[in-house]
Order: structure tokens, then sequence, then C-alpha cells
């Protein structure tokens, strides 16, 4: 049988949510997006063009950033395992709920699904990205044509196998520079005016990372049947992260789920 | 025939509805999240993809109507009847690590969705490399224009139901969910019901 718990116990476990809901939820003091467009960076370690409808991976060591700049108003799909345990991957439902917000801009962070930070978006033009639609398949290009019509689901199948990887190993993707928004009706809605030329974003590796990336244009963009632009990937240093630094200390939940990165590597 | 399993509060359970036959889940006492996932029985790497499902649809809400869709992209159900009006599908589940970050480290040793999932999954041969954003069936978390998201009071009242017909042979694998430090539960979990029909 049921055992409910008592009244005492709800009503304190409801006081207790709501304290973590109006402290979430408040107005936070993010900073302004990134100018356009991305400094220069003459020390990256690796920079490559990926061409308009194809994939790469890449290996991130913890520190390094990673820089993504689209040749133009189109979006690039992104994944990524722990390289310590490939088990442990991008979770895009625990980052938005964890953060209060599907939102992703500057200062925000993204997690695995075991309570980690993968990544840090140190900077961030448009903060313009989709978290809930994931990107294009075989059956939403099937009326295009050339590299028009590669697709983000086939890009994430051949990346995940040349990680030693396969499609079970695929989780939800990011779609960086992918203005979708939700209206009030629930329906989801494109707004390109978010999107301007010039546009990068900087994700800064928390843990040593696989990432692949999908320059496919969005299944929502109007423009979908328009070949991709080249999409250029560039791996910058490590540099020293300060104390208060904006993602770690931006947010109470970003700053335990650092604390269980820190309890990974003995440190905490 | 009906076959009608009960699932106690904070519980896992799995089974499998055959093309053609009808899953209602059945939220008993109202103000319960029923975490689900669904497989193709025959081929487990084919699998419920939230993304593919809610961009189909193009809204961000499952309800009647909805073709629940696999990686894929092919229907593996389709929701017919939903009395509660709307569910998540965007929110995942919870695990004793995600509570750490938005409940504080001291939840970490409370039973969570993951943890059912995890137990339930092994029994047909899948690990958590097998989870993926789920079903949140009578959990309410409404997205905002301006992103805002949040796990507000459940909408379903007591014997609040939903139905979905299978389109393929699908393995359903359920998490009545155990959480007790936010509203999906009510903060008192509870017993819910499958019936599988046809």
């Amino acid at each position: 049988m049921h055992i409910h718990r008592t009244a005492e116990q709800i009503a304190a476990d409801r006081q207790r949510y709501l304290d973590f809901q109006r402290a979430g939820m408040e107005a936070k003091t993010l900073p302004e997006p990134s100018p356009r467009p991305a400094p220069e960076a003459p020390d990256a370690r690796l920079t490559e063009l990926v061409r308009g409808g194809w994939y790469t991976t890449l290996h991130l060591k913890a520190g390094e950033v990673l820089r993504l700049v689209p040749g133009g108003a189109s979006s690039v799909s992104l994944a990524a395992w722990a390289l310590a345990d490939m088990s442990e991957r991008l979770c895009l439902p625990d980052t938005v709920k964890l953060q209060w917000t599907t939102d992703l801009t500057k200062g925000r962070v993204i997690f695995s699904d075991m309570g980690r930070v993968m990544l840090s978006l140190v900077e961030d033009s448009s903060g313009a990205h989709d978290v809930l639609t994931g990107g294009s398949t075989p059956e939403t290009v099937a009326d295009y044509t050339g590299d028009a019509a590669r697709n983000t689901r086939d890009n994430m199948l051949l990346a995940a196998a040349k990680l030693g990887l396969e499609r079970r190993d695929i989780p939800a993707v990011l779609n960086l520079f992918a203005p979708v928004r939700v209206d009030a009706e629930g329906r989801f809605t494109w707004r390109p005016a978010m999107l301007a030329a010039g546009d990068w974003v900087d994700l800064r590796a928390e843990m040593d990372l696989f990432i692949a990336l999908s320059n496919c244009r969005h299944p929502l963009d109007p423009d979908a049947a328009e070949v991709p632009p080249d999409l250029s990937v560039m791996c910058l240093p490590a540099q020293p992260v300060p104390a208060d630094d904006l993602c770690r200390t931006a947010t109470a939940e970003a700053q335990r789920g650092f604390e269980n990165n820190a309890r990974l590597q003995g440190a905490f | 025939m009906d076959m009608i399993h009960d699932i106690p509060a904070r519980a896992p359970w799995s089974g499998i509805i055959r093309k053609g036959q009808t899953i209602r889940i059945e939220d008993t006492y109202g103000q319960q999240a029923i975490d689900t996932l669904f497989y193709n029985a025959a081929d487990h790497g084919e699998r419920y993809s939230s993304q593919d499902t809610l961009r189909a649809q193009g809204a961000a809400y499952v309800t009647t109507g909805t073709a629940i869709m696999s990686n894929l992209g092919r229907v593996m159900l389709r929701v017919t009847a939903d009395s509660a009006g709307r569910h998540d599908t965007s929110a995942g589940c919870c695990s004793c690590e995600s509570n750490t970050v938005r409940f504080g480290h001291d939840t970490k040793f409370q039973h969570a969705c993951r943890e059912n999932f995890i137990l339930e999954l092994a029994r047909h041969g899948m690990t958590k490399r097998d989870i993926v954003p789920n079903l949140n069936f009578f959990m309410n978390v409404p997205i905002s224009p301006n992103g805002a998201m949040t796990v507000d009071d459940g909408i379903s009242a007591p014997g609040d139901h939903l139905e979905l017909v299978a389109e393929m042979d699908v393995l359903c694998v359920i998490s009545n969910c155990p959480q007790i430090n936010n509203p999906c539960n009510g903060f008192d979990p509870t017993p819910c019901r499958v019936i599988i029909r046809g």
C-alpha cells in the first residue's frame, strides 16, 4: 500500500522548492552578447573549415576553447562525450532544467547527464541557440540537392562511428545559431533577426571531451534548401580561469555543477 | 483482453505494446509525473526522440494528435486521447546527480528516475547509454516566449489518462517518478496504472 507523506513534510518541501524557483528564475545579471566579429586567434592549435553540409570530430582538453564561426546565417549542431567515460554525454534536458531556461546565452553552461559541466558558453554574440527541436534528417532534406541534401542525423551517425560510438550513443543535439523560440501558444517560431553577420561562440571545455559538429542548416530555417556556408572551427589554448569566472559563478546551480566536476578530480 | 499493470509509487515498469494495441496510462491519484521511454521492440537502437517529435509537430508539448517519433524519423505511436491537456518532453528525468545541482548536495542519496531507468533497462540488455530525453506524462513544464522554464504544479486530476496507439511493436519503459523536491508529484509520489488493450 502507498504511504502518503505528511502534510508537514509536503509543506516544508514545497517552501524549499519555491525558494529555489525564485532564486533560479529571477533576472540574472548576465552580460551583453559578445561583440561581432570574433577577435583574431593567432595562437589556435587547430583551425579547420568544415564544408557546408559536412561534419567534423575533434578532441578538446579541459580548459581549451572551441571557437565556432559560421560563414553566414547558418546553424551548427553539436554533440559531446566525456573522454574518460563515453557514457557521460551532453544532456540538454538537464542543461535547461537546471538553469531554469531554454535560452542559452553568454555566461550559461552545458551539463552532462552526470550533473557535471561539460562546456561553458564563455563568449556568444547571438544567444540564438536551440535545445528543443534537433537537427536535419533524411526526411527534412528529401527535396534538396547537392550538399544541401546532407543532414545532421546521418552526419552524427558518421561522426559517432569515427569516435568508436554508434547510434545509441548519439544524444539530443544542441543547435547553435538556430533562433528557435516558443510562442505563447507553445508553437515554435524562427527569429532570423537574432542572427547577424560575424556571429561566433567560444565554448570552454570543462573536462576532456570528444566533440562532433554537423554543419547543416536547421530544418526550421526558411533557407534550408540552400547549401550551408563553410564553418570555421578553431581550438584555442587553455587560459587561467579566475576565481570570479562568469560561467563558474553566475548561478548557484552552475556552482554546484562545478563542485561536482571538482569532486570527480578529487578536489572537493 | 485488457492487461492491467498497477505500478507502485517510486517504482519502474516495462512492457511490450504490439502494433495496433493501445496503451492507456492513468494518473490514478493526480499530479503524478510518469517518466516514459519507448524502444522499437525488435531493434532497441531505434528509440523515442523528443527532438524529432517536437519538430515534426511544430509545438513544444505532447497531447492528443502528437505522433511519437523515433530517432529514425518513424512514427512509433500516436496519442489518441488525453484528458489532462498537455505533457512535457523537454525537461528529462530526475537523477541523483542532477538533484545535487538543482536542490543541493544533500539530495544525492534520494531515489530518482534515472535509477529506475537503469535498473529496468538492464532487464532488456540496455544500459545508461540507452537513456534518451524522455516523455514526462502528467508533468507541467511551461516554456515562456522569453525561454523561462520551470516545473509547476501538475494539472492532472485523479483518474486523468492518455491513450497511445502503437504503430510498431514497442517496448515501453516507465519510471513512476519518485521526486519529492519539486511539485511534479505534488511532493507525494503515488501509484499509477497502465492498461494495454487490443
